[in-house]
C-alpha cells in the first residue's frame, strides 16, 4: 500500500483523466452537433440527404470504434498525410477527438431522431398551418421537443462516449487506460489497487451523469 | 420511415420539386467531389496499385487471416452473449430480491461494471490472467487476450442485461404482480414464472442489438493482442504492407455482420409487438430506435 | 429458485468447457496441440507477424532468422522438422509461456536481460543485434540518432527504444508509437515520419519483404546490444546442447546463410565486431 502511494506522487493519474474528460467535450460538442445536422438530413423532404444521412448512420454505427480510431491514424494520418498540427501529440489528440465525433454523431442522429417520433402529428401540422416550410418548423416547433424527448437517449450516448475516449489509447493518446496499462507493467504488484483507482475515477465520471440524465428527462419532459 | 418523414413537409408543388432537385443535384456534386478528391489522394500515394487489394483479397487473405480471425470474433462474442445472459439473469433476479441488502449489494456490482469502460475491464482482466492466473495453470497463458475480452464483455454486457431485465419487470403493469400473488405465489415464485418472462419477450429485440455491442466491443480485443478479425487484417497488412486496404476490408465484415443483425432485431421486434399488440401500446413506429428509447424509460 | 440457480450454475460450468475447449490455444496449433504428448514433440514458440525473423501464414511453413536457427538447433537435439510443433509467443508472453510449460524454448527476438533471467533461463546468444534506425533509402541525411533532433520518429508502443533516443540523444524529435512495426513502415513510406527505430535485424527484416524491397535501407550505425538468447525453462537440461548445437551452425556456414536469405537486399550486414566478440559469449549454463 506504501508502494501504491509513491505510485500516484510517480504517475500523472490526474493529467490522463483530464485527457478523458476533454476529449469528452469536445467529442460531445462536435457529435451533437454533426448528429443534428444528420438528423435534419434523414427527415428532410431531400431524397438524396435521406440517403445520405441513412448511409452515414448505417456505416458508421456498425463500424468498431476501435477501428475507426486505427484507420483514422493509420490511413488518414498515414496514407492520405492530412495533419491537422505538426505536434504529435496535438495531432493525434485531434484525431482521436474525431473519431469520437464521427461515432457518437450516428448515435446522436438515431437519438433524435426518436425524439422526433415523440412529437405528435398535430404539432407538425400546426406549425404548416401557420405557413412555417421546413427548416422553420423543424427548428421552431419540432427540434425543441424532440430534444427534450431525446434527453434519455442523448444522456447515454454522452455516457457511452465518456467510456469511449478511453479507445483513444489506440490513437497513442497519453489517456487514462493507456496509463492503467503502464502502470500495471510496471507495478504488477500493485495491480488491483491500480485498476480500482481508474475504475472509481471512472465511476465518478460516469454514474452522477446517468443521475443528472434521468432527473433532467423527468424535469424536462414535454406533458402531453 | 417515409410516412415519419412525410410528417414534417407538405407534399410539394412544382417550385418545391425544382428546389429539391437542385439540392438533390447539390448533394451529388458534393459526395462525387468529396470520393474524387479521396480517391486521387489515395492514388497520389499508390494505394489503389491492384497489387495492394489483391493481397488483402485473395484465397490466401481469407484462409489464413478473416476467416480465422473471423472466427475467434464471433466465438469471443457468442460465449459473450451467452455468459452475459446468465450474468444478466442472476444481478436482474437479486436486484428485484425482498431483501434490501441483497438489493443494494448487486446494485452496486451491476452499477459499477456499468460504469467502468470495457477498455480498462480488458486491460486489467488480461493483465491479470496472464501474471496471476496462469502461473497456476488453469489457463494457457496464450489464452489469456482471449478470456480477458470474454470475461470483459460478459461482466459489461450482463450489467446492461440485467439493468434491462430491472426495468423491463418495472414497467409491466401492477395487476401482475398482484394477480400472481393472489394466486398465492411466493414474490420469487411470482417474478420467476409470471414477471421474467414477460420482460424477457419485451427485451429480444434490445438483446439482440446488445449481440451487435458485443461484437464491436470485441474489436477492443486488438488493443490487448487478442487475435481477432482486427488483429489478423493488422498482420496481414504487416506481411504485405497494405494496412490500409485489409483494414477497409475488416470494416465492411463488421459492418456486413451488424447490419444484418440490426436488420434481424427490427424484424423480431415488428414480430413480437404484432403478437402482443392488443396488449401494449399501439406501436406507431418500430424503429430500433424507440424500441430501444422504451426500453430505457 | 434453487433449481433455476441449480440450472443456471450447469449452464455456467458448462460454458467454462466451451470456452477453454475452444480457447486459441487449442485450436491454433497443428496435429492436434498437446494431446498427442510431449515425448515425441517439441514446442518452439517463435513470433508469426516479424517477416525476416519469424512469419507464419495460418498452418504454412513459418520463415525467417530465428526460425533457421531453431530448425537447426532441434535437429540437433535429436528432433525432426515433422516434430517441431510452432507456437506463437508475442513479445508480453514469453515469459508466461515457458513459465507454464507450454513451449520448450523460444526463438523470438529475445533480448536477454537480467530482469528475464529472473524468470526463465536463457542459452545461446545465437545473434547479436543492436538498435538501430530504417530509413527511406533516398535519406542521406539521418547517420545516426544525433541526427534526429527535428524528425518524427516511429517506434511501438511500450517499448523503451524510442524513449532512449529522445532523452540520450535528440530531444528535439517527435515520437509516434504504434501497435506494431508494420504501420511504422507505412508511415515511413508516406513520409509521416523519417525514421523507424528498433532492432538492427527486425529493422532489415521488414525492409526485406518483396512489397518493400529497395526502398529502405538500414543506417547500420548501432547505439546499444541486445543479445537474442533462446528462451528455456529454469533448469532446463537442453542448454549446454542448444549452445553446442548454436556454435556448430555458426561454423558451419548455416548461420550466414540463413541470415543472408532473411536480410537480403537491405545493404544490412550485422556487427562482425559484435557478433564475434565479447557480447557473443555464449551464456553459462551452471546457474
Amino acid at each position: 500500500m506504501n508502494g501504491f502511494i509513491e505510485l500516484l506522487a510517480e504517475y500523472d493519474v490526474l493529467g490522463a483523466f483530464w485527457m478523458n474528460v476533454t476529449l469528452m467535450a469536445i467529442a460531445a460538442v462536435g457529435s451533437f452537433v454533426l448528429g443534428t445536422i444528420l438528423a435534419l438530413f434523414r427527415i428532410s423532404p431531400v431524397e438524396s440527404f435521406r440517403a445520405i444521412g441513412t448511409a452515414y448512420v448505417n456505416i458508421v454505427r456498425n463500424t468498431p470504434l476501435t477501428i475507426i480510431m486505427v484507420l483514422g491514424v493509420l490511413a488518414v494520418w498515414g496514407q492520405l498525410q492530412v495533419e491537422f498540427f505538426s505536434s504529435f501529440a496535438l495531432n493525434f489528440f485531434t484525431y482521436a477527438v474525431i473519431a469520437l465525433t464521427l461515432y457518437h454523431a450516428s448515435f446522436v442522429c438515431e437519438a433524435i431522431r426518436s425524439g422526433v417520433n415523440t412529437v405528435p402529428l398535430g404539432q407538425v401540422e400546426a406549425a404548416r398551418a401557420i405557413g412555417l416550410s421546413f427548416l422553420p418548423a423543424a427548428r421552431i416547433i419540432v427540434l425543441p421537443q424532440a430534444l427534450r424527448g431525446a434527453i434519455t437517449p442523448l444522456g447515454n450516448t454522452l455516457i457511452a462516449l465518456t467510456k469511449n475516449t478511453t479507445v483513444a489509447a489506440a490513437a497513442s493518446v497519453a489517456e487514462a487506460s493507456g496509463l492503467m496499462s503502464t502502470m500495471i507493467e510496471f507495478n504488477p504488484d500493485l495491480m488491483v489497487y491500480i485498476f480500482l483507482t481508474i475504475a472509481i475515477g471512472f465511476c465518478l465520471l460516469v454514474i452522477p451523469m446517468g443521475i443528472l440524465t434521468t432527473w433532467l428527462s423527468d424535469k424536462l419532459s414535454v406533458a402531453r | 420511415m417515409s410516412a415519419e418523414a412525410g410528417i414534417l413537409f407538405d407534399a410539394p408543388g412544382p417550385r418545391a420539386r425544382r428546389k429539391i432537385l437542385l439540392a438533390n443535384l447539390l448533394a451529388l456534386a458534393g459526395v462525387l467531389v468529396v470520393a474524387a478528391v479521396v480517391l486521387l489522394q489515395l492514388n497520389r500515394q499508390g494505394q489503389l496499385a491492384p497489387q495492394q487489394w489483391t493481397n488483402a483479397l485473395n484465397a490466401n487473405a481469407w484462409a489464413n487471416y478473416y476467416l480465422p480471425g473471423l472466427k475467434f470474433t464471433l466465438q469471443s462474442s457468442g460465449i459473450a452473449v451467452f455468459t452475459a445472459m446468465i450474468f444478466g439473469l442472476v444481478f436482474g433476479f437479486l436486484r428485484l430480491a425482498p431483501f434490501a441488502i441483497v438489493r443494494g449489494a448487486s446494485s452496486v456490482v451491476v452499477e459499477f461494471f456499468r460504469a467502468v469502460p470495457v477498455l480498462v475491464m480488458m486491460f486489467f482482466l488480461y493483465f491479470f490472467l496472464s501474471r496471476q492466473v496462469a502461473p497456476t495453470g488453469l489457463i494457457a497463458s496464450a489464452d489469456s487476450a482471449y478470456f480477458a475480452v470474454i470475461i470483459g464483455l460478459t461482466l459489461y454486457n450482463g450489467a446492461v442485461i440485467a439493468e434491462l431485465i430491472r426495468s423491463g419487470v418495472r414497467s409491466l403493469p401492477r395487476g401482475q404482480r398482484e394477480a400472481a400473488a393472489a394466486l398465492g405465489m411466493t414474490s420469487s415464485q411470482s417474478l420467476r414464472i409470471v414477471e421474467v418472462p414477460q420482460a424477457l419477450t419485451a427485451m429480444l429485440p434490445s438483446l439482440l442489438s446488445q449481440f451487435v455491442v458485443i461484437l464491436k466491443d470485441s474489436a477492443l480485443g486488438f488493443l490487448i493482442a487478442f487475435y481477432e478479425l482486427l488483429q489478423y487484417s493488422r498482420q496481414l497488412g504487416a506481411g504485405y504492407s497494405n494496412i490500409l486496404q485489409t483494414l477497409v476490408v475488416a470494416a465492411l465484415i463488421f459492418i456486413v455482420i451488424n447490419y444484418v443483425l440490426t436488420r434481424v432485431a427490427t424484424w423480431l421486434a415488428g414480430m413480437l409487438s404484432s403478437r402482443t399488440g392488443g396488449a401494449t401500446a399501439p406501436a406507431t413506429s418500430t424503429t430500433m430506435v424507440s424500441a430501444a428509447g422504451q426500453g430505457m424509460r | 429458485m434453487r433449481t433455476k440457480l441449480a440450472s443456471a450454475a450447469a449452464v455456467a460450468a458448462a460454458s467454462v468447457l466451451i470456452m477453454s475447449a475452444c480457447a486459441p490455444s487449442q485450436t491454433g496449433g497443428d496435429e492436434g496441440g498437446e494431446a498427442e504428448g510431449g515425448g515425441d514433440t517439441v514446442r518452439i514458440g517463435i513470433k508469426y507477424d516479424q517477416p525476416g525473423l519469424g512469419f507464419r501464414e495460418g498452418d504454412g511453413d513459418p520463415t525467417g532468422f530465428d526460425v533457421e536457427v531453431a530448425k537447426y538447433v532441434a535437429e540437433e537435439l535429436g528432433y525432426t522438422e515433422d516434430q517441431i510443433e510452432w507456437v506463437q509467443t508475442p513479445s508480453a508472453n514469453r515469459e508466461n509461456a515457458l513459465e507454464g510449460g507450454e513451449v520448450d524454448m523460444i526463438f523470438a527476438t529475445y533480448s536477454i536481460t537480467d530482469e528475464r533471467d529472473e524468470r526463465v533461463d536463457f542459452a545461446g546468444p545465437y545473434f547479436v543485434a543492436g538498435q538501430d534506425l530504417l530509413v527511406r533509402a533516398d535519406d542521406t541525411e539521418i547517420t545516426g540518432p544525433d541526427a534526429l533532433d527535428g524528425k518524427n520518429l516511429c517506434s511501438v508502443t511500450g517499448s523503451t527504444s524510442a524513449q532512449k533516443i529522445k532523452e540520450e540523444y535528440a530531444q528535439g524529435v517527435e515520437l509516434v508509437e504504434q501497435g506494431g512495426y508494420a504501420e511504422c513502415v507505412t508511415y515511413l513510406e508516406s513520409g509521416q515520419v523519417d525514421a523507424v527505430t528498433t532492432d538492427d535485424i527486425i529493422l532489415a527484416g521488414l525492409a526485406a519483404t518483396p512489397e518493400n524491397a529497395e526502398k529502405f535501407m538500414v543506417v547500420g550505425n548501432a547505439f546499444s546490444v541486445e543479445r537474442y538468447g533462446v528462451g528455456i525453462p529454469t533448469g532446463s537440461e537442453m542448454c549446454e546442447d542448444i549452445n553446442a548445437a548454436i556454435t556448430q551452425m555458426k561454423e558451419d556456414g548455416a548461420w550466414q546463410e540463413a541470415l543472408d536469405t532473411a536480410t537480403e537486399g537491405t545493404g544490412y550486414t550485422p556487427d562482425e565486431e559484435l557478433n564475434n566478440g565479447p557480447e557473443a559469449e555464449l551464456e553459462s549454463c551452471d546457474d
